[in-house]
Protein backbone atom coordinates (compact mmCIF):
# COMPACT_ATOMS: atom_id res chain seq x y z
CA UNK A 1 0.00 0.00 0.00
CA UNK A 2 2.55 2.39 1.57
CA UNK A 3 5.02 0.38 -0.20
CA UNK A 4 5.76 2.48 -3.43
CA UNK A 5 6.25 5.69 -1.01
CA UNK A 6 8.33 4.28 1.71
CA UNK A 7 11.03 3.30 -1.07
CA UNK A 8 10.71 6.71 -3.34
CA UNK A 9 14.94 7.65 -2.44
CA UNK A 10 14.41 10.88 -4.13
CA UNK A 11 11.87 12.40 -1.39
CA UNK A 12 12.48 11.74 1.67
CA UNK A 13 9.67 14.19 3.09
CA UNK A 14 7.26 12.43 0.91
CA UNK A 15 8.66 8.67 2.52
CA UNK A 16 9.24 10.05 6.46
CA UNK A 17 5.27 9.89 7.07
CA UNK A 18 5.41 5.64 7.32
CA UNK A 19 9.00 5.46 7.09
CA UNK A 20 11.77 5.13 10.33
CA UNK A 21 14.65 4.55 9.60
CA UNK A 22 16.77 3.77 6.18
CA UNK A 23 20.27 2.41 5.63
CA UNK A 24 21.70 2.45 2.24
CA UNK A 25 24.65 0.97 1.07
CA UNK A 26 26.67 0.59 3.51
CA UNK A 27 29.70 -0.13 3.80
CA UNK A 28 32.46 0.01 7.05
CA UNK A 29 36.28 -1.43 7.15
CA UNK A 30 38.17 -1.53 10.56
CA UNK A 31 41.43 -0.71 8.97
CA UNK A 32 41.85 -3.75 6.61
CA UNK A 33 38.90 -5.66 7.83
CA UNK A 34 35.70 -4.53 5.47
CA UNK A 35 32.99 -5.71 8.28
CA UNK A 36 29.86 -4.27 6.63
CA UNK A 37 29.77 -4.84 2.81
CA UNK A 38 27.27 -2.58 1.53
CA UNK A 39 23.89 -3.42 3.95
CA UNK A 40 20.64 -2.08 2.66
CA UNK A 41 17.43 -2.18 5.01
CA UNK A 42 14.30 0.24 5.90
CA UNK A 43 11.70 -0.29 8.47
CA UNK A 44 8.56 2.15 8.52
CA UNK A 45 6.88 3.34 12.00
CA UNK A 46 6.11 0.02 14.29
CA UNK A 47 7.96 -2.91 12.57
CA UNK A 48 10.37 -4.67 14.96
CA UNK A 49 12.94 -5.74 12.68
CA UNK A 50 15.01 -8.62 14.42
CA UNK A 51 18.52 -8.81 13.03
CA UNK A 52 20.11 -12.54 13.08
CA UNK A 53 23.61 -13.78 11.94
CA UNK A 54 26.83 -15.90 13.20
CA UNK A 55 28.96 -14.21 15.68
CA UNK A 56 31.60 -11.61 14.33
CA UNK A 57 28.78 -11.36 11.54
CA UNK A 58 28.80 -7.56 11.23
CA UNK A 59 25.18 -7.08 13.33
CA UNK A 60 26.65 -5.22 16.14
CA UNK A 61 28.44 -3.14 14.12
CA UNK A 62 25.53 -2.21 12.06
CA UNK A 63 23.47 -1.65 14.95
CA UNK A 64 25.94 1.11 16.25
CA UNK A 65 26.72 2.84 12.70
CA UNK A 66 23.44 3.53 12.38
CA UNK A 67 23.41 5.95 15.56
CA UNK A 68 27.07 7.25 14.79
CA UNK A 69 28.86 5.25 17.56
CA UNK A 70 30.93 3.22 14.96
CA UNK A 71 31.75 5.52 12.11
CA UNK A 72 30.81 4.16 8.55
CA UNK A 73 33.09 4.02 5.75
CA UNK A 74 30.06 5.10 3.09
CA UNK A 75 26.73 4.91 2.87
CA UNK A 76 23.52 6.98 3.73
CA UNK A 77 21.27 6.41 6.81
CA UNK A 78 18.24 7.98 6.88
CA UNK A 79 16.24 8.65 9.86
CA UNK A 80 12.34 9.30 10.37
CA UNK A 81 13.14 11.11 6.66
CA UNK A 82 16.16 12.93 8.12
CA UNK A 83 19.69 12.39 6.34
CA UNK A 84 22.59 12.07 8.70
CA UNK A 85 24.97 14.38 6.69
CA UNK A 86 28.06 12.84 6.18
CA UNK A 87 31.96 14.25 5.61
CA UNK A 88 33.65 12.20 3.53
CA UNK A 89 35.40 10.22 6.04
CA UNK A 90 32.03 9.16 7.36
CA UNK A 91 31.99 11.15 10.61
CA UNK A 92 28.58 12.91 11.26
CA UNK A 93 29.23 16.74 9.54
CA UNK A 94 26.86 18.40 12.36
CA UNK A 95 27.51 17.83 15.66
CA UNK A 96 24.54 19.38 15.94
CA UNK A 97 22.12 16.91 14.03
CA UNK A 98 23.75 14.26 15.09
CA UNK A 99 23.48 14.63 18.71
CA UNK A 100 19.73 15.31 18.02
CA UNK A 101 19.17 12.18 16.00
CA UNK A 102 20.88 10.27 18.53
CA UNK A 103 18.37 11.43 21.34
CA UNK A 104 15.72 10.15 19.28
CA UNK A 105 17.09 6.59 19.24
CA UNK A 106 17.00 4.68 22.25
CA UNK A 107 19.85 2.19 22.48
CA UNK A 108 19.72 -0.63 24.44
CA UNK A 109 23.58 -2.51 25.38
CA UNK A 110 24.19 -6.12 26.17
CA UNK A 111 26.37 -4.93 28.64
CA UNK A 112 23.27 -2.56 30.11
CA UNK A 113 25.56 0.51 30.36
CA UNK A 114 23.94 1.96 33.22
CA UNK A 115 25.39 4.85 34.68
CA UNK A 116 27.24 3.43 37.67
CA UNK A 117 27.31 6.84 39.98
CA UNK A 118 23.70 7.38 39.54
CA UNK A 119 20.46 5.54 40.67
CA UNK A 120 17.69 4.00 38.61
CA UNK A 121 15.61 6.81 38.76
CA UNK A 122 18.36 9.30 37.93
CA UNK A 123 19.63 7.06 34.64
CA UNK A 124 16.00 7.14 33.48
CA UNK A 125 15.53 11.46 33.88
CA UNK A 126 19.41 11.67 32.80
CA UNK A 127 18.85 12.29 29.40
CA UNK A 128 15.39 13.91 29.20
CA UNK A 129 16.86 16.38 31.70
CA UNK A 130 20.01 17.10 30.63
CA UNK A 131 20.06 16.40 26.78
CA UNK A 132 16.51 16.91 25.92
CA UNK A 133 15.73 19.79 28.52
CA UNK A 134 12.66 18.32 30.01
CA UNK A 135 11.38 20.01 33.68
CA UNK A 136 12.65 17.98 35.95
CA UNK A 137 9.22 16.88 38.12
CA UNK A 138 7.99 16.06 34.78
CA UNK A 139 10.98 14.01 33.76
CA UNK A 140 10.66 12.53 37.34
CA UNK A 141 7.10 11.29 37.17
CA UNK A 142 7.59 10.03 33.49
CA UNK A 143 10.73 8.07 35.25
CA UNK A 144 8.60 6.91 37.82
CA UNK A 145 5.75 5.56 35.68
CA UNK A 146 8.47 3.93 33.24
CA UNK A 147 9.94 2.06 36.26
CA UNK A 148 6.78 1.03 37.60
CA UNK A 149 6.27 -0.48 34.14
CA UNK A 150 9.55 -2.36 33.51
CA UNK A 151 8.99 -3.71 37.57
CA UNK A 152 11.11 -1.60 39.26
CA UNK A 153 9.35 1.15 40.63
CA UNK A 154 10.99 0.29 44.21
CA UNK A 155 14.53 -0.03 43.44
CA UNK A 156 14.20 3.72 41.84
CA UNK A 157 16.70 5.21 44.39
CA UNK A 158 18.74 1.90 44.06
CA UNK A 159 21.91 2.20 42.68
CA UNK A 160 22.61 0.05 39.56
CA UNK A 161 25.67 -2.53 41.06
CA UNK A 162 23.20 -3.62 43.59
CA UNK A 163 20.48 -4.71 41.00
CA UNK A 164 20.43 -8.17 39.02
CA UNK A 165 21.64 -8.03 35.44
CA UNK A 166 18.14 -8.79 34.40
CA UNK A 167 16.80 -5.46 36.58
CA UNK A 168 19.61 -3.93 35.26
CA UNK A 169 18.52 -4.24 31.76
CA UNK A 170 15.16 -3.53 32.39
CA UNK A 171 16.37 -0.38 33.99
CA UNK A 172 18.14 0.22 30.91
CA UNK A 173 15.15 -0.17 29.25
CA UNK A 174 13.17 1.89 30.78
CA UNK A 175 16.40 4.93 30.21
CA UNK A 176 15.68 4.31 26.71
CA UNK A 177 11.83 4.46 26.67
CA UNK A 178 12.50 7.56 28.36
CA UNK A 179 13.40 9.77 25.32
CA UNK A 180 10.26 8.36 23.62
CA UNK A 181 12.65 7.51 20.92
CA UNK A 182 11.38 6.57 17.08
CA UNK A 183 13.28 3.98 16.95
CA UNK A 184 14.83 1.60 19.71
CA UNK A 185 17.90 -0.41 18.87
CA UNK A 186 18.28 -3.33 20.44
CA UNK A 187 22.65 -4.79 20.90
CA UNK A 188 21.48 -8.28 22.15
CA UNK A 189 19.66 -7.29 25.08
CA UNK A 190 20.10 -10.83 27.04
CA UNK A 191 23.04 -12.38 25.38
CA UNK A 192 24.47 -11.21 29.29
CA UNK A 193 22.25 -12.59 31.44
CA UNK A 194 22.10 -15.61 33.37
CA UNK A 195 19.79 -17.90 31.32
CA UNK A 196 16.64 -17.15 34.30
CA UNK A 197 17.03 -13.55 34.01
CA UNK A 198 16.28 -14.45 29.98
CA UNK A 199 12.53 -14.20 30.45
CA UNK A 200 11.69 -11.08 32.29
CA UNK A 201 14.04 -8.73 29.51
CA UNK A 202 12.18 -10.38 26.98
CA UNK A 203 8.69 -9.67 28.60
CA UNK A 204 9.48 -6.26 28.91
CA UNK A 205 10.29 -6.27 24.60
CA UNK A 206 7.59 -8.51 23.91
CA UNK A 207 5.38 -5.47 25.43
CA UNK A 208 7.13 -2.83 23.19
CA UNK A 209 6.49 -4.58 20.20
CA UNK A 210 3.01 -5.72 20.64
CA UNK A 211 2.06 -1.41 21.58
CA UNK A 212 3.92 -0.61 18.00
CA UNK A 213 7.14 0.63 18.98
CA UNK A 214 9.65 0.60 16.40
CA UNK A 215 12.50 -1.61 16.97
CA UNK A 216 16.16 -3.15 15.77
CA UNK A 217 16.80 -6.18 17.51
CA UNK A 218 19.83 -7.84 17.54
CA UNK A 219 19.54 -11.02 19.10
CA UNK A 220 20.32 -14.77 19.51
CA UNK A 221 16.67 -15.53 20.27
CA UNK A 222 16.02 -17.31 17.51
CA UNK A 223 12.47 -18.25 19.01
CA UNK A 224 11.51 -14.77 20.37
CA UNK A 225 13.00 -13.18 16.66
CA UNK A 226 10.49 -15.26 15.43
CA UNK A 227 7.51 -14.82 17.69
CA UNK A 228 8.05 -10.77 17.96
CA UNK A 229 9.23 -9.24 14.59
CA UNK A 230 7.78 -8.32 11.18
CA UNK A 231 10.68 -8.67 9.27
CA UNK A 232 14.21 -10.45 9.99
CA UNK A 233 17.59 -10.01 8.65
CA UNK A 234 20.15 -12.79 8.04
CA UNK A 235 23.77 -11.30 8.24
CA UNK A 236 26.45 -13.14 6.51
CA UNK A 237 30.16 -11.52 6.70
CA UNK A 238 28.97 -8.17 6.27
CA UNK A 239 26.03 -8.89 3.67
CA UNK A 240 22.37 -9.27 4.43
CA UNK A 241 22.36 -13.06 2.79
CA UNK A 242 18.55 -13.71 3.41
CA UNK A 243 15.59 -11.80 4.48
CA UNK A 244 12.02 -11.82 5.10
CA UNK A 245 9.02 -12.23 7.37
CA UNK A 246 9.39 -14.09 9.92
CA UNK A 247 7.49 -17.53 8.76
CA UNK A 248 9.85 -17.43 5.89
CA UNK A 249 13.01 -16.70 7.04
CA UNK A 250 12.70 -19.63 10.02
CA UNK A 251 9.92 -21.77 8.08
CA UNK A 252 11.43 -21.81 4.65
CA UNK A 253 14.77 -20.49 4.68
CA UNK A 254 16.05 -20.52 0.91
CA UNK A 255 20.10 -19.84 1.27
CA UNK A 256 22.21 -22.43 2.73
CA UNK A 257 24.19 -21.05 4.69
CA UNK A 258 21.23 -19.33 6.70
CA UNK A 259 19.80 -23.19 6.86
CA UNK A 260 23.18 -24.13 8.17
CA UNK A 261 23.00 -21.41 11.27
CA UNK A 262 19.65 -21.67 12.00
CA UNK A 263 20.33 -25.54 12.86
CA UNK A 264 23.51 -24.84 15.09
CA UNK A 265 21.85 -22.27 17.01
CA UNK A 266 18.55 -24.60 17.41
CA UNK B 1 57.44 23.52 80.32
CA UNK B 2 56.72 27.11 81.26
CA UNK B 3 59.18 28.54 79.16
CA UNK B 4 57.34 26.52 75.99
CA UNK B 5 54.04 27.52 76.31
CA UNK B 6 55.83 31.48 76.73
CA UNK B 7 57.57 30.60 73.34
CA UNK B 8 54.94 29.40 71.70
CA UNK B 9 52.03 32.36 72.95
CA UNK B 10 49.45 33.62 70.46
CA UNK B 11 51.04 37.00 70.95
CA UNK B 12 54.30 38.50 71.37
CA UNK B 13 57.00 38.04 72.47
CA UNK B 14 55.50 34.60 71.72
CA UNK B 15 55.97 32.84 68.06
CA UNK B 16 52.76 30.85 68.00
CA UNK B 17 50.72 33.68 65.77
CA UNK B 18 53.52 34.35 63.61
CA UNK B 19 53.75 30.09 63.21
CA UNK B 20 49.56 29.78 62.61
CA UNK B 21 50.17 33.00 60.43
CA UNK B 22 52.64 30.51 58.40
CA UNK B 23 50.30 27.76 58.34
CA UNK B 24 47.39 29.91 57.03
CA UNK B 25 49.69 30.90 53.88
CA UNK B 26 50.54 27.15 53.45
CA UNK B 27 47.49 26.12 53.65
CA UNK B 28 46.03 28.70 51.36
CA UNK B 29 48.94 28.13 48.71
CA UNK B 30 48.12 24.63 48.86
CA UNK B 31 44.93 24.77 48.50
CA UNK B 32 45.44 27.25 45.29
CA UNK B 33 48.10 25.36 44.07
CA UNK B 34 46.34 22.29 44.64
CA UNK B 35 43.39 23.73 42.70
CA UNK B 36 45.16 25.24 39.99
CA UNK B 37 46.61 21.62 39.49
CA UNK B 38 43.49 20.29 39.31
CA UNK B 39 42.19 22.14 36.53
CA UNK B 40 45.76 21.94 34.50
CA UNK B 41 45.07 18.17 35.30
CA UNK B 42 41.69 18.04 34.32
CA UNK B 43 42.99 19.97 30.79
CA UNK B 44 45.86 17.83 30.79
CA UNK B 45 44.29 14.35 30.98
CA UNK B 46 41.60 15.39 28.03
CA UNK B 47 44.33 17.07 26.05
CA UNK B 48 46.42 13.44 26.62
CA UNK B 49 43.73 10.95 25.67
CA UNK B 50 41.55 12.81 23.20
CA UNK B 51 43.89 15.85 21.84
CA UNK B 52 45.58 16.11 18.56
CA UNK B 53 49.62 14.45 17.98
CA UNK B 54 50.92 17.90 19.23
CA UNK B 55 49.20 18.51 21.74
CA UNK B 56 49.86 15.22 23.37
CA UNK B 57 53.55 15.51 22.55
CA UNK B 58 53.54 18.88 24.68
CA UNK B 59 51.50 17.17 27.64
CA UNK B 60 54.00 14.62 27.50
CA UNK B 61 57.08 16.90 27.88
CA UNK B 62 55.21 18.62 30.29
CA UNK B 63 54.50 15.76 32.82
CA UNK B 64 57.67 14.00 32.07
CA UNK B 65 59.89 17.31 33.04
CA UNK B 66 57.86 18.26 35.70
CA UNK B 67 58.20 14.26 37.35
CA UNK B 68 61.67 14.30 36.90
CA UNK B 69 63.03 17.84 37.86
CA UNK B 70 63.85 17.97 41.32
CA UNK B 71 60.54 20.13 43.34
CA UNK B 72 62.89 22.20 44.52
CA UNK B 73 65.08 23.37 41.17
CA UNK B 74 61.02 24.03 39.62
CA UNK B 75 60.11 26.05 42.26
CA UNK B 76 63.58 28.09 42.14
CA UNK B 77 63.44 27.79 37.74
CA UNK B 78 59.49 28.65 37.82
CA UNK B 79 59.96 31.31 40.45
CA UNK B 80 62.60 33.26 39.14
CA UNK B 81 61.59 32.75 35.14
CA UNK B 82 58.00 33.20 36.05
CA UNK B 83 58.63 36.63 38.48
CA UNK B 84 61.20 37.89 34.96
CA UNK B 85 58.82 37.25 32.64
CA UNK B 86 56.34 38.90 33.96
CA UNK B 87 59.06 42.20 34.58
CA UNK B 88 60.22 41.91 31.44
CA UNK B 89 56.47 41.68 29.73
CA UNK B 90 55.44 44.76 32.20
CA UNK B 91 58.50 47.08 31.39
CA UNK B 92 57.63 46.10 27.59
CA UNK B 93 53.98 47.78 28.07
CA UNK B 94 56.03 51.13 30.21
CA UNK B 95 55.29 50.22 33.39
CA UNK B 96 58.24 49.65 35.62
CA UNK B 97 59.01 46.29 38.19
CA UNK B 98 55.80 44.88 39.20
CA UNK B 99 55.66 43.19 43.08
CA UNK B 100 54.47 39.79 42.57
CA UNK B 101 52.59 38.30 45.74
CA UNK B 102 53.99 35.75 47.37
CA UNK B 103 50.85 33.80 47.21
CA UNK B 104 49.68 34.15 43.34
CA UNK B 105 53.63 32.97 43.04
CA UNK B 106 53.51 30.30 45.15
CA UNK B 107 49.91 28.91 43.84
CA UNK B 108 51.44 29.56 40.01
CA UNK B 109 54.62 27.31 41.01
CA UNK B 110 53.19 24.51 42.74
CA UNK B 111 50.34 24.79 40.77
CA UNK B 112 52.30 23.72 37.72
CA UNK B 113 54.22 21.11 39.42
CA UNK B 114 50.82 19.38 40.75
CA UNK B 115 48.91 19.80 37.63
CA UNK B 116 51.69 17.25 36.15
CA UNK B 117 50.57 14.56 38.84
CA UNK B 118 47.29 15.48 38.35
CA UNK B 119 46.95 15.12 34.90
CA UNK B 120 48.42 11.05 35.08
CA UNK B 121 45.99 10.52 38.18
CA UNK B 122 42.67 11.95 36.26
CA UNK B 123 43.93 10.65 32.54
CA UNK B 124 44.12 7.04 34.78
CA UNK B 125 40.97 7.35 36.40
CA UNK B 126 38.92 8.72 32.85
CA UNK B 127 40.73 5.74 31.59
CA UNK B 128 39.52 3.42 34.36
CA UNK B 129 35.85 4.39 33.54
CA UNK B 130 34.04 1.10 31.70
CA UNK B 131 33.38 2.42 28.14
CA UNK B 132 29.89 1.49 28.23
CA UNK B 133 29.26 4.60 30.15
CA UNK B 134 30.91 6.81 28.07
CA UNK B 135 29.07 5.29 25.22
CA UNK B 136 25.76 5.50 26.90
CA UNK B 137 26.25 9.15 27.27
CA UNK B 138 27.57 9.49 23.56
CA UNK B 139 24.59 6.96 22.52
CA UNK B 140 21.49 8.97 24.06
CA UNK B 141 23.08 12.32 22.29
CA UNK B 142 24.76 13.93 25.14
CA UNK B 143 27.30 16.49 23.98
CA UNK B 144 30.71 16.56 25.01
CA UNK B 145 30.99 19.49 27.86
CA UNK B 146 27.56 18.07 29.25
CA UNK B 147 29.33 13.90 29.07
CA UNK B 148 31.95 15.75 30.62
CA UNK B 149 30.33 16.94 33.59
CA UNK B 150 27.25 14.50 33.82
CA UNK B 151 29.21 11.27 33.40
CA UNK B 152 33.36 11.55 32.71
CA UNK B 153 34.19 13.45 35.94
CA UNK B 154 31.56 11.66 38.65
CA UNK B 155 32.51 8.40 36.86
CA UNK B 156 36.37 8.94 37.28
CA UNK B 157 35.90 10.59 40.59
CA UNK B 158 36.07 6.88 42.71
CA UNK B 159 39.21 6.05 40.54
CA UNK B 160 40.97 9.95 41.16
CA UNK B 161 39.99 10.76 44.83
CA UNK B 162 43.41 8.55 46.31
CA UNK B 163 45.64 9.82 43.84
CA UNK B 164 43.94 12.84 44.69
CA UNK B 165 44.41 12.91 48.67
CA UNK B 166 47.79 11.93 47.93
CA UNK B 167 48.72 14.89 45.97
CA UNK B 168 47.06 17.44 48.73
CA UNK B 169 49.22 16.07 51.27
CA UNK B 170 52.06 16.78 48.96
CA UNK B 171 51.02 19.87 48.01
CA UNK B 172 50.89 20.71 51.64
CA UNK B 173 54.02 19.95 52.32
CA UNK B 174 55.55 21.40 49.21
CA UNK B 175 54.80 24.63 50.62
CA UNK B 176 57.72 24.73 52.75
CA UNK B 177 60.10 24.27 49.71
CA UNK B 178 58.82 28.29 48.89
CA UNK B 179 60.90 28.78 51.84
CA UNK B 180 63.60 29.20 49.40
CA UNK B 181 61.80 31.83 47.76
CA UNK B 182 61.63 33.59 51.07
CA UNK B 183 58.09 33.49 51.16
CA UNK B 184 56.53 33.18 54.83
CA UNK B 185 55.16 29.45 54.90
CA UNK B 186 54.96 27.70 58.27
CA UNK B 187 58.22 26.65 57.35
CA UNK B 188 60.36 29.77 57.34
CA UNK B 189 58.36 31.19 60.23
CA UNK B 190 59.43 28.18 62.27
CA UNK B 191 63.03 28.79 61.22
CA UNK B 192 62.56 32.21 61.74
CA UNK B 193 61.63 31.86 65.24
CA UNK B 194 63.48 29.19 66.03
CA UNK B 195 67.22 31.04 65.20
CA UNK B 196 65.70 34.29 67.63
CA UNK B 197 64.90 32.30 70.45
CA UNK B 198 67.50 29.17 69.97
CA UNK B 199 64.59 27.04 71.03
CA UNK B 200 64.88 24.74 67.93
CA UNK B 201 63.77 21.69 69.35
CA UNK B 202 60.60 23.74 70.62
CA UNK B 203 59.47 24.97 67.35
CA UNK B 204 60.08 22.51 64.52
CA UNK B 205 58.47 19.97 67.00
CA UNK B 206 55.49 22.32 66.66
CA UNK B 207 55.38 22.81 63.30
CA UNK B 208 55.72 19.11 62.86
CA UNK B 209 52.83 18.64 64.93
CA UNK B 210 51.11 21.39 63.16
CA UNK B 211 52.07 19.72 59.18
CA UNK B 212 50.87 16.51 61.05
CA UNK B 213 47.44 17.53 62.32
CA UNK B 214 46.69 19.29 58.59
CA UNK B 215 47.31 15.51 57.34
CA UNK B 216 44.75 13.85 59.78
CA UNK B 217 42.37 16.28 59.25
CA UNK B 218 42.86 16.08 55.25
CA UNK B 219 42.50 12.36 55.46
CA UNK B 220 38.94 12.79 57.77
CA UNK B 221 37.68 14.83 54.60
CA UNK B 222 39.08 12.83 52.14
CA UNK B 223 37.46 9.65 53.40
CA UNK B 224 34.24 11.60 53.19
CA UNK B 225 34.84 12.56 49.67
CA UNK B 226 35.87 9.02 48.40
CA UNK B 227 32.92 7.38 50.04
CA UNK B 228 30.35 9.62 48.43
CA UNK B 229 32.39 9.17 44.98
CA UNK B 230 31.92 5.35 46.02
CA UNK B 231 28.38 5.48 46.34
CA UNK B 232 26.76 3.40 43.92
CA UNK B 233 29.39 0.81 44.32
CA UNK B 234 29.34 -2.08 46.24
CA UNK B 235 32.08 -2.41 48.94
CA UNK B 236 34.89 -4.81 48.88
CA UNK B 237 34.11 -5.88 52.00
CA UNK B 238 30.30 -6.58 52.12
CA UNK B 239 27.60 -6.86 55.00
CA UNK B 240 27.19 -10.21 55.75
CA UNK B 241 29.53 -11.90 52.82
N1 LIG C 1 36.38 -1.60 17.14
C1 LIG C 1 36.74 -2.62 16.35
N2 LIG C 1 37.98 -2.69 15.84
C2 LIG C 1 38.35 -3.70 15.03
N3 LIG C 1 37.55 -4.69 14.66
C3 LIG C 1 36.29 -4.69 15.13
C4 LIG C 1 35.83 -3.65 16.00
N4 LIG C 1 34.53 -3.90 16.31
C5 LIG C 1 34.22 -5.04 15.67
N5 LIG C 1 35.25 -5.52 14.97
C6 LIG C 1 35.25 -6.72 14.13
O1 LIG C 1 34.18 -6.63 13.21
C7 LIG C 1 33.57 -7.87 13.01
C8 LIG C 1 32.10 -7.75 13.26
O2 LIG C 1 31.89 -7.45 14.62
P1 LIG C 1 30.46 -7.27 15.25
O3 LIG C 1 30.66 -6.92 16.66
O4 LIG C 1 29.66 -6.32 14.43
O5 LIG C 1 29.87 -8.72 15.11
P2 LIG C 1 28.51 -9.29 15.67
O6 LIG C 1 27.76 -9.81 14.50
O7 LIG C 1 27.84 -8.29 16.52
O8 LIG C 1 29.02 -10.51 16.52
P3 LIG C 1 28.52 -11.04 17.97
O9 LIG C 1 27.35 -11.92 17.69
O10 LIG C 1 29.68 -11.83 18.45
O11 LIG C 1 28.19 -9.88 18.80
C9 LIG C 1 34.28 -8.85 13.94
O12 LIG C 1 35.21 -9.56 13.17
C10 LIG C 1 34.98 -7.98 14.93
O13 LIG C 1 36.18 -8.56 15.35
MG1 LIG D 1 27.50 -8.07 18.61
Amino acid sequence: MTEAIATDRNDPAAASAEEAIRVEDLHKSFGNLEVLKGVNMSAKKGDVVAIIGGSGSGKSTMLRCINFLETPTSGRIVIGGEEIAMRADGSPASRKQIERVRSRLGMVFQAFNLWTHRTLIENVTEVPVHVLGVPKAEAHDRAMALLERVGLAEKAATYPAFLSGGQQQRAAIARALAIDPSVMLFDEPTSALDPELVGEVLTVIRDLAAEGRTMLLVTHEMKFAREVSDHVIYLFEGRIEEQGPPEAVFGAPKSERLKQFLKSVA
Amino acid sequence: MEQVIELLSLSPPGWGGNLLRGLLHSLEIALGAFGFGLLIGLGGAIGKLYGGPVLRDILAVYTTVVRAVPELVLILILYYVGTDLINKAAGAMGYGRVEISGVAAGIWVLGIVQGAYATEILRGAIKAIPIGQIEAARAFGMPPLKMLRRVTIPAMMSFAIPGLANLWLIATKDTALLAVVGFNELTLETRQAAASTRAYFTFFLAAGALYLMVTLLSGRVFARIEKWARKGQPGHRRAGA
